[in-house]
C-alpha cells in the first residue's frame, strides 16, 4: 500500500524530473566538467587541470572580485530601495478602488521591455552628448542645478545609476507577486480587526505583515537571484565595464569565454558564481524560518 | 472625540497623496515606452534631432515596413506558437510536481526539491552550447519540439518554487473535505490546489511567457531554419552589425512588447480574483 | 552582417540564374551571439560549406588544427597565383598563417577576403572651421592635435569620440601610436615578451593617453560608449573627431547624408617610425574542410570576389572592395581610406598573439588613465605583471 503510494506520487515529479535531468543535470555536469579543464572552446583536445580554475579565481583575479562586489552593490540597492517601492505600492493598489488596473498595467511595463531597450532608452534620456540630458535639465529647471553631473559617464556614480534604472526595470516584478500575496489574506480578517477597535496600522503589523512573511521572503530571494546575473541593462547603460566600475560577474564570464578563449576558466567561473549565490539564497531562507518559527 | 470632518479631511488627504505617488511612479513608467513608441514613428534622422516625445511628422509606414521587410508575420507566429506551448507545458508539469513537494510524502522529497532551487541559482555559461551539442543527439537540434523541451526545462525551477511556496499555504481542510468526498490525488490536483493558486498561476504563466517571448540567444544557436525562428529574430535584421534601423527596430520592438502586456492584462485579473471564497484560517 | 542581407540576395539569385546552383546566405548579428553560433555548430559538426569567421587569429588557428577549416592555398595559386592577384595583399595575408608564425599551423591561405576595411582618424570639416583652423589642413602631428583639442574644448566642442566602451577600438588606437613610436620590430618583441611593457617607448604611448585627458579632448562618455553610440555622436556634428573603420562610409550617410568630413592617418607623436593604422580584410568566409561540396564552393567564392560581383558589393554596402581592380565608383571619402592602405597592419598579420589577460589589463588601465585614475607608470607596471605571470605559467 505504501509502495503503490510512493509510486503515484512520483508520477507527480516524473515529467519535471525527467526534462529537469535531460535538459539541465547533463549540461550542467558537461560544463563542470569542463571547469576542470584548460580549453579554448575549439579544439577536440582538452587538458585535464584540476582545481587550478578555481584557485585562479580566488587568489589571481581580482577583477573577478569587483565584479562581485558591484553586483552586490547593485543588488543591495534592489533589496531595499526597489523592494520597498514594490511593497507601498502593492499596498496602495490593493486598497485603492480607481484606477486600479490602470496601475497595474503601467508598473508592469518596464519588466516586459527588453533589457538592451531599456538601457539604450534609459542612456538617451541621461547622457548628455549622445541624449537628452534630462535629468540634469530637471534639476537645473527645480533649482538643484549644482547636482547636475554626467551620471553615467562618472565612475563615482555609474553603478548607482545603473542600479537605479535596473530597480526601476525590476520593482514590477516585486509589484505582481505582492499583490498576489496580499489578495490571499482573507478579507473577513481586516473586517475582524476592525469590529475589535484595531487602528489600521495594527492590523497591518499584527496580521498582514506576519502573514506576507513567506512573500517577502519569497521576493528577496528571487531579487538577488536576479540581480544578480544581470547584465544586458549594463550594456546597453554603460556600453560595457567601464574600468571595471560597472563589471558583473555573467560580463565577466562573457568577456573571458569570448576574449580569451579560456572555457574551462569561464565554466569555472560560472560554477564558483553559482556555487555563491546558492549558500546566499540558502542562508536567507534559512534566517527567514528561524524568523517565522520566533 | 475626533470629529467626523478630521476623519473625512485625513481621509481625502492620505488618498492624495496616495494618488500623487503612484501617478509619479506611473510616469517614470510610461516615459520611456513614449520615447520608444515616438522614436519608431520618426525618421533615422529625426529620432537625433528632435527630442519630442511628438514626433513633428508621424511616419506610420515605418510599422508596414517593419512587417513587410523582414517576414514578420511568421516569426510572430513562432513566437505564440513557443511560448503557449512552454507556458502551457510549465504550468502543468511545474504544478503537478510543486503540488507533489507540498503535499505528498515520498522518499527523496527534500532532496529533489534542493535540487530543482540549486538550480534556479546556479547560471550555466556554456550552456548554449552543451545544450546544442545534446539536441543533435538526440537529433532534436532544429526542431521546434527541441528548443520546447528546454524551454521548459529553463524555467521549470523558478515555477515549482513558485506554485510549491503558494501550495504551502493552502489550508489542509480543503484538501481534506475533497479527500472525503473521494477525491484522487490527481483529483485533488486538479479541482483544489489549482483553483486555489491561479493568483501563483498567473505569476508563472507572465514569468515564463515573457522569458520565452523575449528569448533570443539559444533560439539562434539551435535553429538553422529561418521559418522556425522566433520574434526576436526578426528584430535582429533591423540590428545589422554596422547599421543599425532605429525606427525600424523601434517600430519592431513596440509590436514585440504588446502580445506581453496584453496577456499580462488578462492574467492581472486573476491575481485580482485570487482566494476570496471562505478559506479557513487555522 | 545583417544589414548586406539585400546585397548578398541580389548576387546569390545572379549566381543561380548564371549556374542554377542555389546559394543560401544566412546572416546573423550581433556577432558575438554568431561567434558563439559558430562555435556549436563546430561542436555539433554542423557547420555549413561556406561560413565567416570572426574570431582572433588563435581561434581561427584551433579551428583550423580541428578540421574544419579547408586550406585554400592549392586554389588560389592555381594558373599562376590568378585567383590571388585579384587581392590586395594586405587582405589575403591576414588569412594567412606563415611558417614562423606562433600558431603551429601548416602555412597557408585559408579564407578568402571578401571586402577590406582600415580604422583612421575622421574629423568634422564645419567643426573645425568653427575652431578656427583651415578644414583642409587637419592635424598632421600630435602637438597639433593637442592644440586643436584644447581651442575645441574652450569653445565647448566635443573633441574625439570613438567606441571606447569596448576594449578592442582602444587597443587599436593604443597599438597604432605604438607603432609609431617604437616601429614594429620593437613592438612585436614586447608580444613575444622579450621587451617590458615598463619600458619607456611604452610609457610614452600611454603618457599620449594622459596629454589627452588634460587637453579635454575626449568626449564626455567616450569610455562608456559603444561604437555606435560614437557613430551617432559624430554624425550628430557633436564632436570634430572621430577614431572608426570604413564601415562608417554607409553608417554616417544613413544618419547624416550632408555630413562634412575627411578620413586620415592619426596624427603622428614622433617622425622616427611610420604611423600605421590596422587594416586588411574586414570579413571573409572560410570553406568547411568536411563539406561535401567543396568544389562548388570554392567555384562560388571566385565568382563572389571577381571584379563585377566585388563592385555591386562594394557600390552597394560602400565597403572597400577585396579585389584591388574593383575599386571604381566608390565614394571619394572611401578613396581617402583606400589611399592609406600602404600603412595597414593588423593583429592577424603578425604572427603573435598577446595574452588577451595582459591586453585586457592594457586597456583597461588606459580608460583608468583617461579617468584620471591611474598614471601611466603605474599602468605600465601593473601589465608587466600580469604579462610575467602568463609568461611563466607557459613554461
Amino acid at each position: 500500500m505504501r509502495i503503490k503510494s510512493n509510486l503515484e506520487n512520483y508520477f507527480f515529479i516524473m515529467p519535471a524530473v525527467v526534462i529537469f535531468t535531460v535538459f539541465y543535470i547533463i549540461p550542467f555536469l558537461w560544463v563542470a566538467h569542463l571547469s576542470l579543464c584548460d580549453w579554448d572552446g575549439i579544439l577536440p583536445t582538452k587538458t585535464f587541470v584540476g582545481l587550478q580554475n578555481f584557485k585562479e579565481i580566488i587568489i589571481q583575479d581580482p577583477s573577478w572580485w569587483q565584479s562581485m562586489w558591484n553586483a552586490g552593490y547593485i543588488t543591495l540597492i534592489a533589496l531595499t530601495l526597489q523592494n520597498a517601492l514594490a511593497f507601498l505600492l502593492a499596498l496602495a493598489c490593493d486598497r485603492e478602488i480607481k484606477m486600479k488596473n490602470f496601475y497595474r498595467v503601467i508598473f508592469f511595463i518596464p519588466p516586459v521591455l527588453s533589457e538592451i531597450v531599456v538601457g539604450m532608452v534609459w542612456r538617451f534620456i541621461i547622457n548628455d552628448v549622445d541624449g537628452a540630458n534630462m535629468i540634469n535639465r530637471g534639476l537645473t529647471a527645480m533649482g538643484f542645478g549644482q547636482f547636475a553631473q554626467s551620471w553615467l559617464n562618472n565612475p563615482k556614480t555609474a553603478l548607482t545609476t545603473v542600479a537605479l534604472v535596473h530597480s526601476w526595470k525590476g520593482f514590477g516584478w516585486g509589484f505582481l507577486i505582492f499583490l498576489a500575496g496580499l489578495q490571499t489574506i482573507p478579507k473577513e480578517l481586516y473586517e475582524a480587526a476592525r469590529v475589535d477597535g484595531a487602528s489600521a496600522w495594527d492590523y497591518f503589523k499584527r496580521v498582514a505583515i506576519p502573514l506576507m512573511v513567506p512573500v517577502i521572503v519569497l521576493v528577496a530571494i528571487l531579487t538577488v537571484l536576479g540581480t544578480m546575473q544581470a547584465f544586458a541593462l549594463i550594456l546597453g547603460l554603460v556600453g560595457g565595464e567601464f574600468a571595471g566600475h560597472t563589471s558583473v560577474p555573467v560580463l565577466r564570464i562573457l568577456a573571458v569565454m569570448r576574449d580569451s578563449s579560456r572555457f574551462g576558466y569561464a565554466c569555472a567561473q560560472g560554477i564558483g558564481f553559482g556555487a555563491i549565490l546558492v549558500a546566499i539564497s540558502f542562508i536567507q531562507y534559512r534566517l527567514s524560518k528561524r524568523y517565522r518559527n520566533a | 472625540m475626533k470629529s467626523a470632518i478630521y476623519y473625512r479631511t485625513k481621509k481625502v488627504t492620505l488618498n492624495l497623496l496616495i494618488h500623487l505617488f503612484l501617478l509619479s511612479i506611473a510616469v517614470t513608467c510610461l516615459y520611456p515606452l513614449l520615447w520608444m513608441v515616438a522614436s519608431s514613428l520618426k525618421t533615422q534622422e529625426a529620432i537625433f534631432s528632435d527630442l519630442s516625445l511628438i514626433p513633428r511628422q508621424i511616419h506610420f509606414e515605418n510599422y508596414y515596413q517593419a512587417v513587410s521587410q523582414s517576414d514578420f508575420g511568421r516569426y510572430f507566429l513562432n513566437s505564440v506558437f513557443y511560448t503557449t506551448s512552454v507556458v502551457f507545458g510549465i504550468v502543468i508539469i511545474a504544478s503537478l510536481a510543486a503540488y507533489a513537494f507540498s503535499r505528498l510524502k515520498f522518499p527523496g522529497r527534500n532532496i529533489i526539491f534542493t535540487i530543482f532551487i540549486a538550480a534556479m541559482m546556479i547560471p550555466i555559461p556554456g550552456s548554449f552550447v552543451a545544450l546544442f551539442v545534446l539536441l543533435n543527439k538526440l537529433h532534436l537540434r532544429n526542431t521546434p519540439l527541441g528548443y520546447i523541451l528546454c524551454m521548459i526545462s529553463v524555467g521549470l525551477s523558478m515555477s515549482i518554487f513558485l506554485l510549491k511556496t503558494f501550495f504551502d499555504t493552502m489550508p489542509r481542510e480543503l484538501e481534506d473535505a475533497a479527500r472525503i468526498d473521494g477525491c484522487s490525488k490527481l483529483g485533488i490536483w486538479r479541482h483544489v490546489a489549482l483553483p486555489f493558486a491561479k493568483p501563483a498561476i498567473a505569476v508563472v504563466v507572465v514569468f515564463n511567457a515573457l522569458n520565452v517571448w523575449n528569448e533570443y540567444v539559444l533560439a539562434l544557436i539551435i535553429f538553422d531554419s529561418k521559418n522556425l525562428m522566433p520574434l526576436q529574430r526578426a528584430l535582429m535584421m533591423f540590428r545589422g552589425e554596422f547599421l543599425t534601423n532605429y525606427p525600424l527596430l523601434m517600430a519592431g520592438l513596440t509590436i514585440t512588447a504588446l502580445p506581453i502586456i496584453i496577456v499580462y492584462l488578462f492574467m492581472q485579473k486573476y491575481i485580482v480574483k485570487g482566494v476570496t471564497s471562505g478559506a479557513i484560517f487555522g | 552582417m545583417t544589414d548586406r542581407q539585400d546585397a548578398f540576395q541580389t548576387l546569390a539569385q545572379k549566381y543561380e540564374a548564371e549556374t542554377g546552383i542555389q546559394v543560401n546566405f544566412e546572416l546573423y548579428a550581433p556577432s558575438e551571439q554568431y561567434s558563439q553560433k559558430v562555435r556549436a555548430a563546430a561542436q555539433g559538426q554542423n557547420l555549413p560549406d561556406i561560413f565567416g569567421i570572426l574570431s582572433e587569429k588563435k581561434d581561427f588557428s584551433s579551428f583550423i588544427k580541428s578540421g574544419h577549416i579547408a586550406d585554400l592555398t592549392p586554389e588560389l595559386e592555381k594558373n599562376n597565383c590568378a585567383w590571388k592577384e585579384t587581392f590586395f595583399p594586405n587582405a589575403l595575408r591576414v588569412n594567412e598563417f606563415k611558417s614562423d608564425d606562433a600558431y603551429g599551423v601548416k602555412p597557408g591561405i585559408y579564407g578568402i577576403p571578401i571586402d577590406v576595411m582600415t580604422i583612421e582618424m575622421l574629423y568634422n570639416k564645419n567643426l573645425l572651421e568653427k575652431a578656427g583652423l583651415d578644414p583642409e589642413k587637419p592635424p598632421a602631428t600630435w602637438a597639433e592635435f593637442i592644440a586643436v583639442g584644447k581651442k575645441l574644448k574652450e569653445l565647448g566642442i566635443q573633441g574625439l569620440v570613438s567606441g571606447w566602451g569596448e576594449i578592442w577600438m582602444i587597443d587599436c588606437f593604443a597599438s597604432n601610436y605604438a607603432f609609431n613610436i617604437m616601429g614594429k620590430d620593437k613592438m612585436l618583441s614586447t608580444i613575444r615578451g622579450e621587451v617590458a611593457y615598463t619600458d619607456p617607448d611604452w610609457i610614452k604611448v600611454l603618457s599620449l593617453f594622459e596629454q589627452m585627458r588634460d587637453a579635454g579632448i575626449p568626449a564626455v562618455g567616450l569610455l562608456t560608449m559603444i561604437n555606435k553610440t560614437a557613430e551617432q555622436v559624430f554624425a550628430n556634428e557633436k564632436a570634430a573627431f572621430a577614431f572608426n573603420g570604413s564601415w562608417c562610409v554607409n553608417v554616417y550617410e544613413g544618419m547624416n547624408p550632408n555630413l562634412d568630413y575627411a578620413a586620415i592617418l592619426p596624427p603622428a607623436a614622433s617622425d622616427q617610425y611610420p604611423m600605421m593604422v590596422w587594416g586588411g580584410a574586414g570579413s571573409s568566409f572560410v570553406i568547411n574542410d568536411r563539406s561535401g561540396e567543396k568544389e562548388i564552393a570554392i567555384e562560388f567564392l571566385k565568382w563572389f570576389t571577381a571584379r563585377d560581383q566585388q563592385i555591386f558589393l562594394a557600390n552597394k554596402t560602400k565597403n572597400l572592395p577585396a579585389n584591388k581592380d574593383a575599386l571604381e565608383g566608390i565614394p571619394t571619402i572611401l578613396a581617402q581610406f583606400a589611399d592609406d592602405m600602404e600603412y595597414a597592419t593588423h593583429p592577424s598579420i603578425w604572427g603573435v598573439s598577446e595574452f588577451p589577460v595582459v591586453t585586457e589589463a592594457l586597456d583597461k588601465g588606459i580608460q583608468s588613465i583617461i579617468l584620471g585614475e591611474k598614471t601611466p607608470l603605474q599602468v605600465a607596471s601593473e601589465v608587466q605583471k600580469i604579462k610575467e605571470r602568463e609568461l611563466a605559467r607557459k613554461k
